[in-house]
C-alpha cells in the first residue's frame, strides 16, 4: 500500500484541453472512454428506469400499474437499452478504450479517428432508439422475433432495428480498432504471452464483435426491409421461414452474451492478482480459454430455439457443443479459485466485485448447463428460469465485472481515490439485492410462471415481491457508487500512481495519465503479474 | 507498413468484363428450368464474382498473410453460419423420436 500523501501530476489527459470542443473532437482514447462512459451510463438508468417499472407492476398479480401493451414496451425497451446500449459497449468501449493502449505501452490505438467515428455512430444509434422509445416504444422484446416484429406489431419496430443497426458498426470498428493495435503496437518486449489476461479477453470479445456483428446488423436490417416493403424473408406465406430470423439472430446474440462477460472475466483476471499479490494460475490456459469461449461460442446458438420447431437432431448436436462452452468457463472459475490459494488476499472493493463475479457467474454458467439440457429445456423455456439464468451472467457476472473494474481503475482513469468504505457498503448491497431480486425468479420458473407477461397466477405473488424488493435494494446499490464516483471527481483524495501497488504498464505511469500516456516508451522485461518482481523493485 | 502494389489497369478492366458477363449469365440461367439447381447456379456465379472482387478489387490477392487469414478467418465463419443452420433444415423433415 502507498503510505506517502499523493499529488495529481501538473499535466495530465483530463487538464490537456478544456470546453466542449477539446471533448466532440478529441482523439485520446482516455478521453472517448469517458465519453463512452458518460453515454453508456445514461442509457443504464434509463433501462434501469424500465426495470423499476417492471417489478413495480409484477408488486402484485393483477396487471395494476401499466396495461399488457405498456407491459411489453417496457420489457422490450428495457433489454434493448440494456443489451446493445449497456452491456455491449461497457467494458470494451470504456475501460478497453482507457487500458488498451495503457497496457501495452502504446500513446492511442491503432486508429484514434475510427475511435471517436465509433462513439459518434454510439450516440446516432441511442438517438435513433431513444426516439422510438418516445415516440411510442417498441413491443417485440428485444429479440425482435418474426412473423410479429414484421407484419403484426403496431409499434416502433423500424427506428428500433435501425437504431441497433446502426449501433452494430460502432461495436465492429471498436473491436477492429482492438486487433489492430493489439497485433501492430505492443511496446518492445510486450509479447502476446507476457500481455495481461484482461488484453486476451478484450482480444478475443473483439474477434466476436467483427465476426458476429454483422451478421445481426443484416438480419435487422432484412426485418425493417420485410415490415417496410414486404419481401419475403421470413414470412412464409411468400416463402420466407420465420425460423430463419431465429438462426440469424442467435448466431449474433449468443456469442454477444460473450461479448458481455469476457471483459468481466478478464477484469476479474487482473484483480484478483492484484490483491492476492500473486500471477494468475495457469496464465496460458486462462488466456487460451478466452479465445475458446469465443469460438464455441459460435456453434452453441440454437440452444435458444429447441421448442421453435428445429429438427430435433439439429437440436442433439447444439446441445453437446452447448456444454462445451461450460469447459473453458470452468477452467478459469477453477483457475482464480487456485490464484487465490496462499494468496497474501486484500478485500478491498474490486476483489468484493470479483467475488461476486465468480459466485455468480457460476450459479449463471450451471443454470446454463440445465438449459442445454433439451428436456430440461422444454421444460422451463420462456419462464422466470431463463430470466433469472441470463441475469446471472449478464448482471451478476458481466456487471459485476464493470463495476469492479471501474472501480479497480477509477484512481488511474480520474486521478483520486473513491470513499472506500461507502464502496464496499455498496458493493455488499448490490450483491444481497441481485440475489434477492434473481434467486426468486429460479423458483418462480421451475414452477411454471412464465415470462413476458404483465399479470400472474396469485400463487406467485411471495416469490415476485422478495423479487421487486430486491430489485429495490440494487437500484439503491447502483445510485450508491454513481454519488461518490461523482464526488470523488473534486473531492477525492489524490491517488497516486499506483494506489493498489499491482504490476502492469498502466500503473507504471501518473494517474491520470498524461495524453501521450508515458514519457518514454516502456521496455517490458518481465511476465505479466510478477508480484515477484515488484518486491525486488521492478515496479513502481 | 505496407508497401502499395501496383496493378495494371488492364486486369481490372479484365474483371470487369467478366464480372459482367457473369451477370448476364445469372440473368440468362433464370430464365432456364434447372429445379432445386436454379438456385445453386445463381448462388455459384454470385460466389465467383465475390472472390473476384475480393481478390482484385480489395487487393488481398497481393496482400500479406494476415490479410489472408482475416479473409479466410471471415468466410469460415459464414461457412458456419451456413453449415450449422443447415443442420436444421437438412433433418427437420428425418422426424422425430416417439
Amino acid at each position: 500500500m502507498q503510505t506517502t500523501v499523493a499529488a495529481l501530476p501538473p499535466r495530465h489527459y483530463l487538464n490537456d484541453g478544456f470546453g466542449i470542443r477539446s471533448w466532440l473532437f478529441t482523439r485520446d482514447h482516455k478521453r472517448i472512454a469517458l465519453l463512452y462512459l458518460a453515454t453508456i451510463t445514461l442509457f443504464f438508468f434509463i433501462g434501469g428506469a424500465m426495470a423499476v417499472l417492471i417489478r413495480l407492476e409484477l408488486a402484485t398479480p393483477a396487471g395494476d400499474l401499466v396495461t399488457d401493451e405498456t407491459y411489453n414496451k417496457l420489457f422490450t425497451m428495457h433489454g434493448v437499452m440494456m443489451v446493445f446500449f449497456f452491456l455491449i459497449p461497457s467494458i470494451p468501449a470504456t475501460l478497453g478504450n482507457f487500458l488498451v493502449p495503457l497496457m501495452i505501452g502504446a500513446k492511442d490505438l491503432a486508429f484514434p479517428k475510427l475511435n471517436l467515428l465509433s462513439w459518434y455512430i454510439f450516440v446516432v444509434g441511442g438517438l435513433f432508439t431513444l426516439y422510438a422509445l418516445i415516440s411510442g416504444g417498441v413491443d417485440t422484446g428485444w429479440t425482435f422475433y418474426t412473423p410479429f416484429s414484421t407484419i403484426s406489431s403496431t409499434s416502433k419496430v423500424v427506428p428500433t432495428a435501425l437504431g441497433v443497426f446502426i449501433t452494430g458498426f460502432s461495436s465492429i470498428l471498436t473491436g477492429l480498432n482492438f486487433i489492430v493495435t493489439i497485433h501492430r503496437m505492443r511496446a518492445p518486449g510486450m509479447t502476446w504471452f507476457r500481455m495481461p489476461l484482461f488484453l486476451w479477453s478484450i482480444y478475443a470479445t473483439s474477434l466476436i464483435m467483427v465476426l458476429g456483428t454483422p451478421v445481426i446488423a443484416i438480419t435487422i436490417l432484412l426485418v425493417a426491409a420485410e415490415r417496410l416493403f414486404h419481401f419475403g424473408f421470413f414470412d412464409p406465406a411468400v416463402g420466407g421461414d420465420p425460423v430463419l430470423f431465429q438462426h440469424l439472430f442467435w448466431f449474433y446474440s449468443h456469442p454477444a452474451v460473450y461479448i458481455m462477460v469476457l471483459p468481466s472475466m478478464g477484469v476479474v483476471s487482473e484483480v484478483v492478482a492484484a490483491f492476492c499479490r500473486k500471477p494468475v494460475f495457469g496464465y496460458r490456459i486462462v488466456a487460451f480459454a478466452s479465445v475458446a469461449i469465443a469460438v464455441l461460442g459460435f456453434l452453441v446458438w440454437a440452444h435458444h430455439m429447441f421448442v421453435a420447431g428445429i429438427s430435433v437432431y439439429a437440436a442433439m448436436i447444439f446441445s453437446v457443443l452447448s456444454m462445451l462452452v461450460a469447459i473453458p468457463s470452468a477452467v478459469k472459475v477453477f483457475n482464480w479459485t487456485a490464484t487465490m490459494y496462499r494468496g497474501s488476499i486484500s478485500w478491498q472493493t474490486p476483489m468484493l466485485y470479483a467475488m461476486g463475479f465468480i459466485g455468480l457467474f457460476t450459479i449463471g454458467g450451471l443454470t446454463g448447463v440445465f438449459l442445454a439440457t433439451l428436456a430440461v429445456n422444454v421444460h422451463v423455456t420462456d419462464t422466470y428460469f431463463i430470466v433469472a439464468h441470463f441475469h446471472y451472467i449478464m448482471v451478476g457476472g458481466a456487471l459485476m465485472g464493470y463495476l469492479g473494474g471501474l472501480h479497480y481503475w477509477w484512481p488511474k482513469i480520474s486521478g483520486r481515490l473513491y470513499p472506500e468504505f461507502l464502496a464496499k457498503l455498496s458493493a455488499g448491497i448490490i450483491f444481497l439485492g441481485f440475489n434477492l431480486t434473481f434467486f426468486p425468479q429460479f423458483v418462480a420458473g421451475y414452477l411454471g410462471m412464465p415470462r413476458r407477461y404483465h399479470a400472474y397466477p396469485p400463487d406467485f405473488q411471495v416469490l415476485n415481491v422478495l423479487s421487486s424488493a430486491g430489485a429495490s435494494i440494487l437500484g439503491v446499490g447502483y445510485l450508491i457508487p454513481m454519488a461518490y464516483l461523482m464526488w470523488s471527481l473534486r473531492y477525492g483524495r489524490a491517488a497516486g500512481s499506483n494506489p493498489f501497488g499491482a504490476v502492469g504498464l498502466e500503473w507504471m505511469t501518473t494517474s491520470p495519465p498524461p495524453t501521450e500516456n508515458f514519457a518514454t516508451t516502456p521496455v517490458v522485461a518481465w511476465d505479466a503479474y510478477d508480484y515477484k518482481g515488484e518486491v525486488e523493485g521492478r515496479v513502481a | 507498413m505496407s508497401q502499395t502494389h501496383v496493378v495494371p489497369t488492364r486486369v481490372y478492366y479484365t474483371i470487369f468484363a467478366i464480372l459482367m458477363f457473369c451477370t448476364y449469365l445469372t440473368v440468362q440461367v433464370a430464365f432456364l428450368d434447372l429445379g432445386a439447381l436454379n438456385t445453386v447456379a445463381a448462388l455459384a456465379i454470385a460466389v465467383f464474382k465475390a472472390v473476384l472482387v475480393v481478390l482484385f478489387f480489395m487487393h488481398v490477392k497481393y496482400s500479406t498473410r494476415l490479410t489472408w487469414v482475416v479473409v479466410i478467418g471471415g468466410a469460415f465463419w459464414l461457412g458456419i453460419l451456413l453449415a450449422l443452420t443447415m443442420t436444421d433444415y437438412l433433418s427437420r423433415a428425418w422426424g422425430t423420436f416417439g
